[in-house]
């Protein structure tokens, strides 16, 4: 039975594109078939992300208006087995999601698919309301800073409200992703910590990615910053995959590292 | 002899009368701060309110005169204890007859009996024509539920004692258990609202009684919004952006000062809306 996976946030420039190759790629390395699905019409980012933007040929709405097959449009990609990616239309406005189209397509999907994720665009309005509409699950992508915090406590009350399970009168399943950690500057008391967002959304914590000069390397490469193993960042997203997948693997990155006499003479990192 | 359950439901108002509560599906706007006039509720010298009472049924299967009054003294003699100013419903659903049957004198005899017909109970038109007259309201028809017991097995009449299942008001509070997240506004309509959970902030909850808050209220909250002043807000930690009772507010600024996150209630003295700890 495949699974629907939303990564939303309500505010933008989270990582809800980051989060999304990287849960996706995340999961078809371990050997799930994978599809992930970019919602932003009109500001096409995924593809980029995964470093297939030049493969596009016929995108999302064209597989609703029943131009191009599923087969036409999907990008297998290179480095991994088992990952797929639907990108999005770049010409078209969200008024072309329509509900049945998606349902259409997310339908012939679960098909062949273990898990589908759904990339959501920023906001609360049309494209971010058909991309969690159909999910089992959400992963809200969160900052550790108070804006970022209120717009996915409002998401959040979408997703109980406004969706598929909500309307059957069941609830989908949430986890809370705290993305641009940055422990040094909690303690400075610039950032909320952990427990802070915790104790505002009251969700359970899937995982903490650290902030980290891996990630703009990845995208900037169209690498899914997960298969950068070396780096906090894809160590932690692995985490979040494992959790995800109902493993119980503990938090990592939550605390300053303590700088040693020898980086502080001279000068850390 | 078989006998069929039946109900029969009388349409009674939960509510005491209130032409403010009539329209129960829009919550107020919140921009309408200012008290509403009081005490409506204090002035009224009745309520109407819905009850669940046993009755007695006569089951009339056809009617003359003679022959009722002869069945009937003979019910009684055989249970005279039992029929000392009891409330009865005629019923007419089995009853032959569909044409006229003149209830003034079908009562007289009745209280003859120690039995009051209280209404009537199916029957044709001109039945129900007739039995207003003689000061008997219809009531609608059985639903098939009713628990009915013979209470003298081999009378001619049948008597019956059914149980009525009069409409239970239903209680107007609401209770909340999930967390109640930023941009939701919930609306307790004619009584309290319980919320078991965390009230984000930009969350708006609202009733026309009391607000019971169990986790931190860190949304606006607002009790009495018909002008109930004796409304009070219950939290486990205030942290909220605003509270008010019947239109008298307090804003986050103000509550800062004062019992932050404390375990408080809110309630209104004279135009003063005091917090004190719980």
């Amino acid at each position: 039975m495949a699974e629907i996976i939303v990564v939303t946030s309500g505010k933008g420039g989270v990582g809800k594109t980051t989060t999304s190759a990287a849960i996706g790629t995340g999961l078809a390395l371990k050997g799930h078939k994978t599809v992930i699905i970019d919602f932003d019409v009109g500001l096409r980012n995924l593809d980029l992300i995964m470093g297939c933007e030049r493969r596009v040929v016929y995108d999302f709405v064209n597989v609703i208006n029943g131009e191009a097959n599923l087969h036409q449009t999907l990008i297998k990609d290179k480095r991994v087995e088992n990952l797929s990616i639907l990108p999005a239309s770049q010409t078209r406005d969200k008024d072309a999601l329509t509900q049945e189209g998606v349902q259409k397509v997310l339908d012939e999907l679960k098909k062949t698919y273990d898990y589908i994720v759904c990339d959501s665009p920023a906001g609360i309005e049309k494209g971010a309301m058909m991309a969690m509409y159909f999910a089992d699950r959400a992963v809200v992508v969160t900052n550790p800073e108070v804006s970022s915090v209120r717009d996915s406590d409002r998401i959040l009350g979408i997703l109980q409200s406004k969706t598929l399970k909500a309307e059957k009168g069941e609830a989908i399943k949430e986890h809370l992703l705290l993305t641009r950690y940055s422990p040094e500057r909690v303690e400075k008391g610039e950032m909320l910590s952990v427990k802070d967002v915790e104790d505002i959304l009251s969700i359970p914590l899937l995982g903490v990615i650290p902030e980290s000069k891996a990630v703009l390397a990845a995208s900037n490469q169209g690498a899914p910053v997960i298969m950068d193993s070396e780096s906090d960042a894809g160590q932690a997203y692995s985490d979040a995959v494992r959790r995800l997948l109902g493993e119980n693997v503990e938090h990592r990155f939550l605390t300053a590292s303590k700088k040693g006499i020898l980086s502080r003479m001279f000068g850390g990192r | 002899m078989s006998q069929t359950d039946l109900f029969v439901t009388l349409a009674q108002p939960d509510q005491p009368f209130d032409p403010l509560k009539n329209d129960k599906t829009t919550p107020p706007t919140t921009g309408n701060m200012h008290a509403t006039d009081a005490a409506l509720d204090t002035e009224a010298c009745f309520k109407l309110k819905g009850s669940r009472v046993t009755m007695t049924i006569l089951e009339l299967y056809r009617y003359d005169y003679q022959s009722f009054a002869d069945t009937l003294a003979a019910t009684v003699q055989s249970a005279p204890d039992f029929f000392n100013q009891t409330p009865v419903i005629l019923s007419l659903e089995k009853c032959a007859l569909d044409g006229f049957i003149d209830f003034i004198e079908l009562g007289e005899l009745c209280r003859e009996y120690g039995l009051v017909p209280v209404a009537i109970r199916g029957g044709s038109e001109e039945q129900a024509v007739s039995a207003n007259v003689a000061g008997l309201p219809k009531l609608p028809a059985a639903t098939g539920k009713e628990k009915s017991t013979d209470l003298i097995p081999d009378a001619p009449v049948t008597i019956r004692e059914v149980e009525i299942e009069v409409e239970v008001p239903v209680s107007a509070n609401r209770i909340i258990t999930t967390p109640v997240r930023s941009g939701q506004q919930i609306y307790a309509a004619g009584g309290d609202l319980v919320i078991i959970a965390p009230v984000s902030a930009g969350a708006e909850i609202l009733a026309d009684g009391n607000i019971h808050v169990y986790g931190p209220l860190r949304g606006r909250a607002l009790a009495g919004v018909k002008g109930d002043t004796s409304a009070r807000i219950f939290c486990q930690s205030l942290e909220a952006e605003l509270i008010s009772i019947a239109g008298n507010y307090k804003v986050n600024e103000d509550l800062q000062k004062e019992h932050w996150k404390g375990n408080i209630q809110a309630r209104l003295e004279g135009d003063q809306l005091v917090i004190s700890t719980l």
